[in-house]
């Protein structure tokens, strides 16, 4: 119970490089963290810097347990549990601040580091960019440094001594990590309840639309998903990545429908397929992106009634799969009677105006076509303004919108437009998705970003069934033919990557986006799925044929290894000059004439030289150079060496 | 090792004793002589290896596999690094001056190796001693002491102990056992205290001693024999021309002493020793002719180191029990 003073544990300066690279590794997480637990690591770090510096003594134990029980209670007021990951990792910061103040022993400091560890896994739950990784192998190398030196015995090691075999260790430990990464069997997660990832809200496309809800996705150019296509890339204005459907309106909102049949509709295909393979970045929404209309994908999806492509569980991790689409299709040419109302169904009170105006138009028209077409035109005639910052709506939005302000996003121009349609008596409904994307010419594949968030209708028409109408198409064509920057007003704010204009900055982005493709192609959505493809392809389906394979390959590369690094360093450098001699000897002792043990270098060349009066010249060039090298003050002034090298390669005897 | 059953416990010193074959002077570590295995921070490393795994299963993170996966590969590397910085060294024990019973000897060790290695924080670990921590720079042979209990006057071999090494990084720890024949003498503890002085003269049987090798006055030459002190040297004769002598001197007024063990009845044969050898150390620091009489062996008197010596090792190796 007794306060200790440790001046003893480590040299000052290696207690330092362990304190900086322990707050290090905290630092990325404490912007999540409570600010307390920021303050408290940092005044930690600072009293057992000063302990060490001045000889102060530790907290005792008493003290340092009743400030547990604080940090954790504190925590768990913060977030109301002490489990999952937010928690977690308050809860870890907050243990790794206080066993500072513990580090006692040499063990204590081992228990520090490996806590360090813990915290780099987490800090990459939250992020999993190439430079976390970079950040990843910096933190581990100055870590195993800290490592090697605090449990080497006896007094102060300095952590310099150790970089390098750290480092040594690392890139022989990388050919082992890739092995387990690819053949140790992965497990579907989660194992335990899902984490939940509140902090990492990750953005994309919202299971329901109301005004202004896709316009907030269009400020990020994170990437949705990126799609290499087997042959021609469609035209953009063909690229309509279908997400998901809404079918139900409240008079404001879009949303799904929650009693869905899942019957597939029947699809005929008109047109070529188009064969593509989609990296979609995880979104925790269960819907899977295809371009419209997908025929075939070889992820495990149901194709429900509306024709989603729907998940058992989240997208939470890369996905990646191969799909095939018709651009040109007839969906559901025949469609029971009773199931329209859904799309048919209007608020009662909502949207007088759109709802007056569009039965006069339908009264004015010759047929369903002509009143569809009716309605198009009206976007494109009326001054209506294609704008990411449209002014917010506050009573009726659609009446507001067609009538008064005839501002706005995709999601307005879709939503009225579907009011419309349902009040002039065609069956209507909104799909989310993403229209377009971007060639990247330095990886031949299609970005797609949530800027690319899009929101189109479909109708249902007599004869030949559910098809795409885009308003936005007739109020800013350009929006549809070369993407959302084209579209927009120079006044509204895009975030740089989405916007299209060719500077040498954003050519190196787009290099830099297709390593990060490739990365996340073959890392980051390295997982079960991919894993089986993979050792089905090299036929080790089964899995103790992959186990099997584990423990082989494991066994090569450690043997491998081994021998290298035993191997390595295992004599000392040889003199070059004694090497050239016992050459020069050798060669004279083939043709009969052996140094004898207790001749030396000018006893033996005099001999040689008498038995070998035509070689005698350069026996003696040789033994003079090698005395000079081998006995000289100056080791032959530099010369010595070369000519002896010299001498005895061209010596035959 | 002591955990085992007795019969388990034989038969792990007979493997044992199969691989490390017989004691030497010097130990080349062959890697068969070498053990490794987890240590205590290599198991809870592992375990929170297993963590991290459940922890990446969990969140489905391929950041946080190869996270994992690069700590085991750098956990496999160590245990090679571990191996290796025992794999090849040559160990060498000379004897050790001799030491008195319940002190140290110091056996002077000498580790060398081929290699241009740096083997660092080699520990040897001799039961009942804080370990000795050498490293070791490149090739060459580094010597430090190694101390070893005496708690018995006798011969001291260093028998068995244990070289470990946990370097790099604590995760393995990698020993051998360390078998030398290297003996060193223990004298008898001198026995403490206030003692009764030797007795001198009394009887005929000391009569005679009056003239030995004492220093006080020159008494006469006798030729050199091995063990004379170099300042006893006649060198002036020797620069005559003729053979080495050695001068005599007589301490007059001092008769040299016998230390005899049968003096000592009331004694028992330890504690005679212990005595004898108080004597012998009391004779020394007043630099008074001695000899000494053990049962079967008379050593004549003399004074000086190897007087001493010689006087302190047969007092070291009188047989355990004998009346």
């Amino acid at each position: 119970m007794s306060p200790y003073a440790v001046t003893q544990l480590l040299p000052q300066h290696t207690l330092a490089l362990l304190l900086l690279s322990l707050s290090a590794v905290a630092a990325p997480h404490l912007p999540r963290l409570p600010v307390w637990i920021g303050v408290g690591l940092f005044v930690c770090v600072v009293w057992r810097y000063l302990a060490g510096a001045r000889g102060w003594r530790l907290p005792p134990r008493l003290l340092l347990l009743a400030a547990t029980v604080a940090a954790a209670s504190s925590v768990y007021v913060s977030y109301g549990t002490l489990l999952g990951l937010d928690a977690g990792v308050a809860t870890l910061t907050a243990m790794l601040g206080l066993k500072l103040l513990e580090l006692r022993h040499r063990r204590d400091t081992v228990v520090a580091l490996y806590l360090g560890f813990f915290l780099v896994l987490t800090q990459l739950l939250y992020s999993t960019t190439l430079f976390t990784l970079s950040y990843m192998l910096a933190v581990v190398w100055v870590m195993t440094t800290l490592l090697i030196t605090v449990t080497r015995p006896g007094p102060g090691a300095s952590p310099l001594e150790h970089g390098r075999l750290a480092a040594a260790l690392l890139l022989q430990a990388l050919p082992i990590m890739v092995l387990l990464f690819v053949l140790f069997p992965r497990i579907p997660g989660p194992l335990w309840g899902m984490p939940e990832h509140q902090t990492t809200a990750v953005t994309g496309l919202s299971d329901s639309m109301s005004p202004g809800s896709i316009g907030e996705l269009s400020q990020s150019s994170a990437v949705a998903f990126r799609v290499e296509f087997e042959d021609q890339v469609p035209r953009m204005r063909d690229l309509y990545w279908r997400g998901l459907v809404l079918p139900a309106y409240d008079g404001r909102t879009w949303r799904q429908s929650d009693d869905l049949d899942s019957t597939t509709p029947t699809l005929e295909r008109l047109g070529n397929p188009v064969d593509y393979i989609v990296t979609m970045e995880p979104n925790s929404m269960p819907w899977v992106i295809a371009l419209e209309m997908p025929t075939s994908i070889d992820t495990p999806v149901l194709i429900d009634s509306l024709f989603q492509l729907r998940r058992n569980r989240p997208v939470r991790e890369r996905l990646r799969y191969r799909a095939s689409s018709t651009p040109r299709y007839r969906l559901q040419r025949q469609q029971a009677e009773q199931s329209m109302d859904r799309y048919l169904y209007l608020p009662d009170d909502a949207h007088p105006r759109t709802i007056e105006l569009a039965q006069r138009w339908r009264k004015q028209a010759e047929d369903q076509e002509d009143f569809i077409y009716r309605a198009l035109e009206h976007f494109r005639e009326q001054p209506f303004v294609y704008t990411l910052s449209p002014p917010v709506l506050r009573n009726d939005t659609v009446d507001e919108f067609l009538f008064d302000i005839r501002r706005g996003f995709c999601e307005h121009f879709a939503g009225a437009f579907a009011v419309m349609m349902r009040a002039g008596g065609t069956p209507s409904r909104v799909v989310l998705g993403y229209q377009g994307g971007e060639i990247n010419p330095a990886g031949g594949y299609l970005i797609v970003r949530q800027s690319e968030a899009h929101a189109w209708v479909e109708l249902f028409i007599e004869g030949a069934g559910w098809q795409r109408f885009d308003p936005t198409a007739w109020v800013a064509p350009e929006r549809i033919e070369s993407g959302l920057a084209g579209a927009l007003p120079d006044t509204d704010f895009l975030p740089a990557l989405s916007r299209r204009d060719a500077s040498w900055t954003r050519s190196l982005a787009l290099r830099w986006d297709a390593v990060n493709a490739y990365w996340d192609r073959w890392v980051l959505a390295y997982g079960p799925e991919l894993q089986q493809r993979l050792m089905e392809y090299l036929g080790l389906g089964e899995w103790q044929r992959m186990v099997g394979a584990l423990a082989a390959s494991m066994a090569l590369a450690m043997g491998l290894l081994s021998g290298f690094i035993l191997w390595r360093g295992r004599r000392p450098p040889r003199d070059p000059a004694v090497v050239a001699w016992e050459t020069f000897c050798t060669r004279l002792a083939r043709a009969g004439i052996a140094r004898k043990p207790h001749e030396g270098p000018s006893d033996f060349a005099a001999r040689a030289a008498r038995r070998r009066p035509d070689l005698a010249a350069t026996i003696e060039d040789v033994a003079r150079n090698y005395i000079a090298v081998r006995y000289s003050y100056n080791r032959g002034g530099g010369q010595g060496l070369s000519a002896l090298q010299r001498a005895v390669a061209g010596f035959r005897a | 090792m002591s955990v085992l059953p007795a019969p388990l416990h034989a038969l792990g010193q007979r493997w044992l004793d199969r691989r490390l074959g017989k004691a030497a002077g010097s130990v080349y570590l062959h890697y068969r002589r070498i053990f490794i295995l987890p240590s205590r921070g290599g198991l809870l490393f592992a375990a929170m290896l297993a963590a991290m795994w459940l922890g990446a299963v969990n969140y489905i993170s391929s950041m946080a596999f190869l996270l994992c996966f690069l700590l085991a590969g750098i956990g496999c590397v160590s245990m090679v690094h571990s191996f290796r910085n025992l794999v090849g060294l040559e160990l060498r024990a000379d004897p050790a001056e001799p030491v008195f019973a319940g002190g140290q000897a110091r056996f002077p060790l000498h580790v060398s190796s081929e290699s241009n290695r740096n083997r660092y924080g080699l520990e040897f670990c001799y039961p009942q001693t804080e370990p000795l921590i050498m490293d070791i720079s490149g090739a060459g042979e580094t010597s430090r002491m190694l101390s070893v209990p005496a708690p018995r006057r006798g011969r001291l071999r260093i028998g068995q102990f244990k070289l470990r090494s946990r370097f790099p990084g604590g995760l393995f720890t990698a020993w051998s056992w360390l078998r030398f024949n290297t003996v060193s003498v223990v004298y008898p503890k001198p026995e403490s205290g206030s003692v009764p002085p030797p007795p001198s003269g009394h009887g005929n049987d000391f009569g005679q001693a009056t003239i030995a090798e004492g220093d006080e006055d020159f008494h006469g030459l006798r030729r050199y024999q091995a063990g004379d002190s170099l300042r006893q040297v006649a060198w002036r004769t020797l620069a005559r021309g003729q053979e080495l002598q050695t001068k005599q001197f007589a301490s007059f007024g001092r008769k040299a002493l016998w230390l005899d063990w049968n003096s000592l009845p009331e004694l028992s044969p330890e504690a005679r020793i212990s005595r004898l050898t108080r004597w012998v150390l009391d004779q020394e620091a007043e630099h008074r002719p001695y000899g000494l009489r053990l049962p079967g062996m008379e050593i004549p008197p003399a004074c000086g180191p190897v007087q001493q010596d010689r006087c302190l090792t047969a007092l070291a190796l009188m047989p355990t029990r004998e009346g």
